[in-house]
């Protein structure tokens, strides 16, 4: 069981065969109004579900290749690896929590955010109706399933967010987050008596260490934080979540950020946590921080935990009529 | 390694102890949220042959229903058990269930059960969907399917080999207080 497994993926040519796009699909972004998203959208949720990003792949090898060979850390990376080639090359969703569905649109002038926002969700309709996505939609005290992910207020479910932008391209960008690495998110508000956390950097990271240490494996560690300091309680968990579509490995543009990024990272992978909370030095996968601006007398730190499986991605309709995959 | 198949005894429960891994066979059953809450409170009598030297099996899976109108498990691996806390000692014992699967660990009151009763929590890899469902041959039934929704329904399957580690067992032991506790340490450590 403890031979090192090589994360070998289908090839993009053999991802591209499995397209539900029709050979030879194109974008007509001269035509904003008549544009369909829906099966760009449904091929996006197709990969989201069943391919990991290489960034995240990369990190859980590294973490593997840290921990003792034959111990239950590198066993349960190994297995991790194992997991992501199965997903892959049978079009599976490499967990049965398909999550919440996160969709983020930026856009050019001229494109109707009504029309897009059916046309996602037919998408994933269409993806649950497939078994890519579980249905994760329920009355919340009923507890009924909609059994389709279709929230009936068009509020929660699947949450679309719009920004429009000076480029001529439509980019959207996908984010699968499970339940339990959900639960394990935080807003401290500072100072916090409790961990004795001030409203300095130092308090920021007592925040942070705090929330991983409650985490422990229960968000199916090792986890990626986003961690947005300031805003409100609202803009700051919402940047927070938006931090983790950020690539690993990738500096942050903030120098002073992407030090601390570094540090918290090396602390918290101290902890002894490990995968699955089993004990082991891989505890986080990264940390990706962002400074805000808040009102005076508010200071929030706000954390999302994202899985070991950070399902994401984004497609962008080009002017040429390409569509590019990410 | 381990090879258990249910039901399971209580002599063979009392063997295991926490690091053993397991390969578990036979019928497990699923139950998440709304199992556990509806058990406490209801103590359905129906569910008391299916669960006795049973083990459950915290999954919400992706289904397939196929043509021929029969299901199979897409992706299944653990759900988060902490939230069944409060549910999961009673249910052990009203039903004299031998093990319990998640991830994450229990508390407290569950391990008081485990050990009361005569049961173990088997670890399962989280996020290793496509990979468990592998180990799920066969869907033999699903209960409440109506009522509560596919995640949360009651599926009774057949499992081969399916790979686990005891982190509590029935004698008080519990690899997750260890792992929390020196943790907590080493977090008082790096914030003095």
């Amino acid at each position: 069981m403890s031979e090192c497994v090589i994360p070998t993926l289908t090839s993009n040519e053999v991802v591209a065969s499995k397209s539900v796009l029709p050979t030879g699909w194109k974008a007509d972004l001269s035509n904003l109004k008549g544009l369909d998203l829906t099966l760009p959208m449904l091929e996006l949720l197709r990969r989201s579900t069943s391919r990991l990003p290489q960034d995240v792949i990369d990190a859980l090898v590294k973490g593997r290749d840290a921990e003792e060979e034959g111990s239950r850390a590198f066993n349960t990376l190994n297995d991790m690896v194992r997991n992501i080639i199965l997903a892959d090359g049978q079009v599976t969703p490499l967990c049965q929590d398909t999550g919440t569905i996160i969709v983020w649109v930026r856009h050019p002038f001229g494109l109707s955010q009504r029309a897009a926002k059916q046309q996602i969700r037919a998408a994933v309709a269409e993806a649950t109706k497939r078994s890519w996505l579980r249905p994760n939609c329920v009355e919340a005290l009923s507890g009924k399933n909609t059994g389709t992910n279709m929230d009936p207020f068009h509020e929660g479910h699947p949450a679309v967010h719009f920004e429009e932008w000076d480029k001529p391209e439509v980019e959207i960008a996908v984010m699968q987050k499970g339940g339990g690495c959900e639960n394990v998110g935080a807003q401290y508000r500072l100072p916090d008596a409790a961990i004795g956390a001030g409203r300095d950097i130092k308090g920021v990271r007592k925040c942070i260490i705090d929330a991983v240490v409650k985490a422990q494996g229960q968000g199916c560690s090792p986890g990626i934080l986003g961690v947005a300091i300031g805003g409100d309680r609202v803009s700051s968990y919402e940047k927070s979540k938006e931090l983790i579509l950020r690539k690993l490995g990738t500096p942050n543009p903030d120098p002073k950020m992407d030090a601390f990024e570094k540090e918290i990272t090396n602390d918290l992978n101290t902890l002894g946590i490990g995968p699955m909370g089993y004990g082991g030095n891989t505890t986080v996968l990264g940390v990706l921080a962002e400074e805000m601006y808040r009102h005076p007398a508010s200071f929030y730190v706000s954390i999302s935990y994202m899985c070991w499986s950070s399902r994401r991605g984004s497609i962008t309709l080009k002017t040429n009529g390409e569509v590019s995959f990410d | 390694m381990i090879r258990l198949t249910t039901p399971i005894t209580e002599d063979q429960i009392r063997q295991l102890k926490v690091g053993d891994e397991v390969l578990l066979n036979g019928r497990v059953v699923l139950s998440r949220d709304m199992g556990h809450k509806y058990m406490k409170e209801q103590k359905p009598e129906w569910l008391k042959p299916i669960l006795e030297n049973m083990v459950i099996y915290h999954c919400g899976p992706v289904v397939k229903k196929h043509e021929d109108g029969h299901y199979s498990f897409v992706a299944a691996g653990p759900t988060t058990s902490i939230r069944e806390e409060p549910y999961q000692a009673d249910v052990i014992e009203t039903y004299k269930v031998r093990g319990v699967i998640g991830k994450g660990g229990m508390g407290k009151k569950t391990s008081e059960g485990l050990q009361k009763t005569g049961a173990v929590y088997l670890h399962a890899t989280g996020g290793a969907g496509s990979l468990l469902a592998e180990r799920c041959k066969r869907v033999v039934d699903v209960k409440m399917l109506e009522e509560f929704g596919s995640p949360e329904a009651f599926w009774i399957i057949e499992v081969e080999d399916f790979p686990l580690v005891v982190t509590m067992d029935s004698h008080g032991g519990s690899l997750h207080e260890i792992v929390a506790q020196q943790s907590q340490e080493r977090a008082k450590a790096l914030t003095a």
